[in-house]
């Protein structure tokens, strides 16, 4: 009846888990109480929950990314405090079955639920708003799309409290992640969280790159889009190439474990090795997908706080679209040392040092907006600023094992470990962390707390630092990644120094939750009131802040690049503006929410092999997909009045300041 | 005044603007093509007309060609200008259909041909 | 879906480029936004044909291709699918001419050649697990049931979303929303038969030469 689930998939016997789920348990209660007993789910459930405006969903999508924040760099905690004490014959606080977990949880957390998340909502939020259009091309879709990946979200948390997490890592390879040597439900949690959230990204891949190439403000042709844009079209093609050889690939791992199939089995004539050379396929694009939109935030904020116009505009495109095409070319650097030979390691190691060429044309090109240019010092500065450096440092490292025979020595090593978080803190979470900062204002109206966005970042940076370049040192003395004790006590002080760095980014984290409660409570003084709180150049600051759920009352004529710094320079003549007219806005819908509560019930019930309750699952989705289907009225009206009260609204707010 | 304008003039997929009767004859001519290439690749394939080594090279031609015709007599794929977004992504898709599967091809060869077999590697672990 | 054409935009339309002339209408973002969708549909498909091509050889001491294929049967099996395509577009004509009747009977036929194929290629596999070569039997075996079973279970998916469109038709009519969803439908089906050339030719005739 309930298949392999029992009352031991509670881990009553664990502590640790145990005490996480009690705490996490007694919170969530906590805050449903709270909503309850302030009256707040109608509004909640109208406005966020069924939303499809697009400036909500991003919202959400970095929400999330926040949360899991949290979880993952707990997890980041708990294996460097591991480490810092298991030196010789210590042997920590974790055994090994659940270090094991927790290395594999970190990454998969951190990599789907933080970065994908950050970056994918930072694009729904700013792509319309960019491009000078009302919404995505998809809005429903749209919906769908992140409620699913917060159902993988639900479902990597549930396996702490009920059953166990993957003990693979977190691209879980064969033969470990075969039903041979890992029966239990840990991989199945990670395969069945990642298929479901790799859904909603695909959905988000196709619907923002339709966004991009089909829906613009007249006259914004290609050469006049943000370049901001042009990352986010690169990013998502990328999704969409890269994305279904992730699905197909854990389709085929399924097969093995549930059906007995041979694709990536010791027998059978199964090869593993095809899996990594798939998984990675998949694995490289994604890497660029989480970078590419990250360096468009500092494109835009560069410009912007330089008062310049980007340098190199063409040679910032070119080079975009020159890392999407050439991230397809170097997959086999992940797994040099699995004997491909040295004519097939040779052509993977060229093409990744020539990767790394168009990321410093796009470096130089930061450099020489800021050359000239009168410099605010502001918070998305000093994170554009310490991504520079960071991310540099992080890809000369890369273009190091790039070199074959260095690999050999450097693969699955902490130097490997200090390469990956260098590139992916200094330029993912750099930019996302800047991002936010700069357009927190469009989205609720009032900017951050400016002093303690810089501590913030200073937190991160010395933190990274302190962090990971022990673990540069520690990889050329020969540590090994995922170990859960090592034999050599000369290795613990650099251990020690590590977990001091990891408890510096813990205080980043935490004065960012203390700046957005400082900054909510002290909103008042911090408003922006024309919708142009930093002087920008793009649309998205020709609008108030927050924009109304139209974006545009009209949609704006675009004749170059930086329209909106060219019509603060050379403004429209009164009363030349075209007349309002009554708009269209897509209608709320729950189809995403109810989509990913049987989407979550379909896995789980795959996952613990009930098989009854996950036809009740699949049953349940399509009867909502199909009850969508006959829905004939998917747009609401908004009348003139509307819009032009909003638009007087802003006019004498802008006015007055 | 509602601006949610009657688009039938502009409200157009790629390609669908000919008339019926070109549309009919682009159709058949469609199924005409293919139902060729299909046989001459079955033919090919058990036939001793082409010398042997070569065949998968003429089925692989074959195969692409009614793939072209299907893609512009039936999906109408062409060279207008609407058209330009769908034959760059379909390139990048080919793009990418040919490095997943050529690029899985080498590598897999050349990592079977360096390294021993699963069940080999097996053996050995279990005879020390 | 909610392309707003405004009465400035829809003025700039003529003697302007493509790209410049502001939100493009509906139907052409919705044709767009599933010809993508197809293409990342074609990578998994790219995926298992890597599978196939690496695993192929690997018959574990079981049955290989040659052994078991049926040729004639994938004359048929083609053949449906080849003719399915047509009536397929002689469907799309009648939904632009918005003539119920015929999109009712182009469908019908499209279906019943698609529930044709289905049978074949079920009665295929059903014969090959029969004799001890089902998918756990070997590696190629795995590679060959996933690859022509995931392409079995999209053309098994058209048929239940031409079914839907069908009565949709029925219930909601020509309106913009219902024709939009009949285009994507048959550049589903068009591009099920685009894979279908790939699997006979690399699978079926590929075991041949």
């Amino acid at each position: 009846m309930f298949g392999k689930l029992t009352m031991e998939a509670i881990p009553i016997n664990q502590p640790i888990p145990l005490a996480t789920v009690c705490v996490l348990i007694v919170g969530i209660v906590g805050i449903l109480t709270i909503v309850t007993w302030k009256g707040w789910w109608p509004y909640l459930w109208r406005e966020w929950i069924t939303s499809t405006d697009h400036k909500r969903i991003g919202v959400m999508y970095v929400i999330l990314a926040l949360v899991m924040l949290l979880r993952g760099f707990a997890d980041a905690i708990m294996m460097r405090a591991q480490l810092a004490l298991a030196a010789g014959h210590a042997a920590g606080y974790l055994p090994p079955e659940h270090y094991n977990q927790i290395f594999s949880a970190h990454g998969t957390i951190m990599i789907f639920f933080v970065g994908m998340a950050f970056v994918i909502g930072l694009m729904n939020f700013v792509l319309p708003l960019q491009l000078g259009v009302r919404d995505v091309a998809f809005p429903v879709l749209n919906s769908v799309g992140f409620w699913l990946t917060a159902a993988g979200v639900l479902l990597v948390n549930v396996s702490l409290g009920v059953g166990e997490f993957a003990r693979t890592g977190w691209l879980a390879y064969p033969p470990l992640s075969e039903v041979a040597y890992s029966p239990g439900v840990g991989v199945d949690y990670y395969l069945w969280s990642l298929q479901i959230s790799g859904l909603g990204t695909l959905l988000s891949g196709i619907n923002l790159t339709t966004t991009i190439l089909k829906l613009r403000a007249p006259g914004m042709s290609y050469g006049r889009m943000p370049v901001f844009c042009w990352t986010a079209l690169a990013a998502n093609l990328l999704i969409i190439a890269a994305f279904p050889i992730l699905t197909a690939t854990f389709a085929m791992l399924l097969l093995d474990r549930y059906l007995g199939f041979h694709f990536f089995t010791n027998d059978g004539g199964g090869n593993p090795m095809m899996y990594i050379n798939l998984i990675w396929g998949w694995g490289h694009p994604e890497v660029y997908i989480l970078v590419l939109p990250a360096f468009g935030v500092f494109s835009e904020v560069i410009a912007t706080f330089s008062g310049k116009p980007l340098f190199g505009y063409r040679s910032m495109v070119m080079a975009t679209m020159a890392i999407c095409i050439l991230s397809f070319m170097v997959w086999l650097h992940h797994f040099f040392t699995m004997g491909a030979g040295a004519n097939v390691n040779a052509f993977f190691g060229i093409a990744t040092m020539i990767i790394a060429v168009p990321t410093g044309v796009k470096v130089f090109n930061w450099l020489f907006t800021m050359y000239g240019g009168s410099i605010r010092f502001t918070a998305p500065v000093h994170w554009a600023i310490g991504f520079i450096v960071t991310f540099v440092i992080g890809g000369m490292t890369g273009v190091l094992m790039a070199i074959p025979p260095a690999d050999f020595v450097l693969h699955n090593s902490l130097f490997l470990i200090a390469h990956f978080h260098n590139v992916i803190i200094g330029g993912v979470i750099f930019g996302a962390m800047a991002g936010y900062t700069y357009w927190f204002p469009k989205a609720f109206g009032f900017k951050l707390h400016e002093g303690l966005g810089k501590a913030v970042f200073w937190c991160w940076f010395v933190g990274f630092y302190l962090a990971f370049m022990p673990l540069y040192a520690l990889g050329l003395m020969g540590a090994t990644r995922r170990m859960q004790h090592y034999a050599d006590p000369a290795w613990q002080p650099l251990m020690i120094v590590a977990l001091g760095g990891a408890v510096i980014i813990l205080i980043g984290i935490l004065l960012t939750v203390v700046q957005l409660v400082v900054s909510i409570r002290s909103r008042e003084q911090r408003r922006d009131l024309t919708g142009d709180p930093w002087n920008g150049r793009t649309l998205e600051w020709s609008i108030s802040s927050p924009p109304p759920a139209w974006n545009f009352a009209l949609l704006p004529t675009v004749g170059g690049p930086d329209t909106f710094w060219n019509l603060k320079r050379h403004p429209a003549p009164p009363g030349t503006a075209p007349a309002l007219v009554s708009l269209v806005i897509p209608k709320h819908s729950a189809l995403g929410f109810f989509v990913a509560f049987f989407a979550v019930i379909l896995g789980f019930s795959l996952i613990w092999h009930i098989w009854w309750l996950a036809i009740v699952g699949l049953l349940g989705a399509i009867a909502v997909s199909l009850r969508h289907a006959w829905q004939a009225e998917l747009e609401d009206s908004v009348s003139v009045a509307t819009i032009a009260d909003h638009e007087r609204a802003h006019q004498s707010q802008v006015a007055r300041s | 005044m509602n601006a949610r304008a009657e688009v039938a003039e502009t409200d157009r997929a790629p390609g669908s603007h000919r008339s019926g009767r070109d549309r009919i004859q682009s159709y058949t001519l469609g199924l005409g093509l293919a139902v060729l290439l299909t046989a001459a690749s079955f033919a090919a394939s058990s036939s001793s007309f082409v010398w042997g080594p070569s065949i998968p090279v003429l089925l692989a031609v074959l195969a692409i060609a009614q793939m072209g015709v299907h893609l512009v007599f039936f999906l109408h794929i062409s060279t207008a200008p609407d058209s330009t977004n769908n034959v760059l992504s379909l390139a990048f898709g080919v793009f990418v259909v040919g490095l997943v599967i050529f690029g899985s091809m080498i590598i897999m060869s050349n990592l079977n041909h360096n390294m021993l077999p699963m069940d080999q590697l097996m053996d050995m672990q279990r005879q020390r | 879906m909610n392309t707003i054409v405004d009465v400035a935009s829809a003025e700039m339309s003529t003697g302007v480029p493509l790209s410049e002339r502001g939100p493009a209408p509906a139907r052409v973002v919705a044709a767009f936004g599933f010809w993508l969708f197809l293409l990342s549909d074609i990578i998994i498909f790219s995926a298992l044909f890597a599978a196939y091509a690496v695993l192929g050889g690997q018959t574990n001491g079981g049955p290989s291709a040659i052994e078991l294929f049926d040729k004639r049967q994938v004359v048929l099996e083609t053949g449906c699918l080849l003719a399915s395509s047509f009536t397929c577009g002689m469907m799309m004509i009648a939904t632009d001419r918005r003539e119920a009747a015929l999109t009712y009977l182009w469908a019908l036929v499209t279906a019943a050649l698609g529930i044709v194929f289905l049978c074949l290629e079920f009665s295929e596999f059903a014969r090959m697990v029969h004799q001890g070569a089902g998918p756990t039997r070997s590696a190629f075996l795995s590679a060959f049931f996933t690859l022509v079973g995931t392409h079995g279970a999209h053309v098994t998916a058209g048929i239940a979303w031409l079914t839907i469109m069908t009565a949709q038709v029925g219930t909601l009519g020509f309106r913009p929303m219902v024709i939009r969803r009949i285009v994507c439908f048959s550049l589903f089906w068009h591009a099920l038969d685009i894979v279908w050339i790939g699997v006979f030719t690399v699978v079926y005739l590929g075991a041949y030469s």
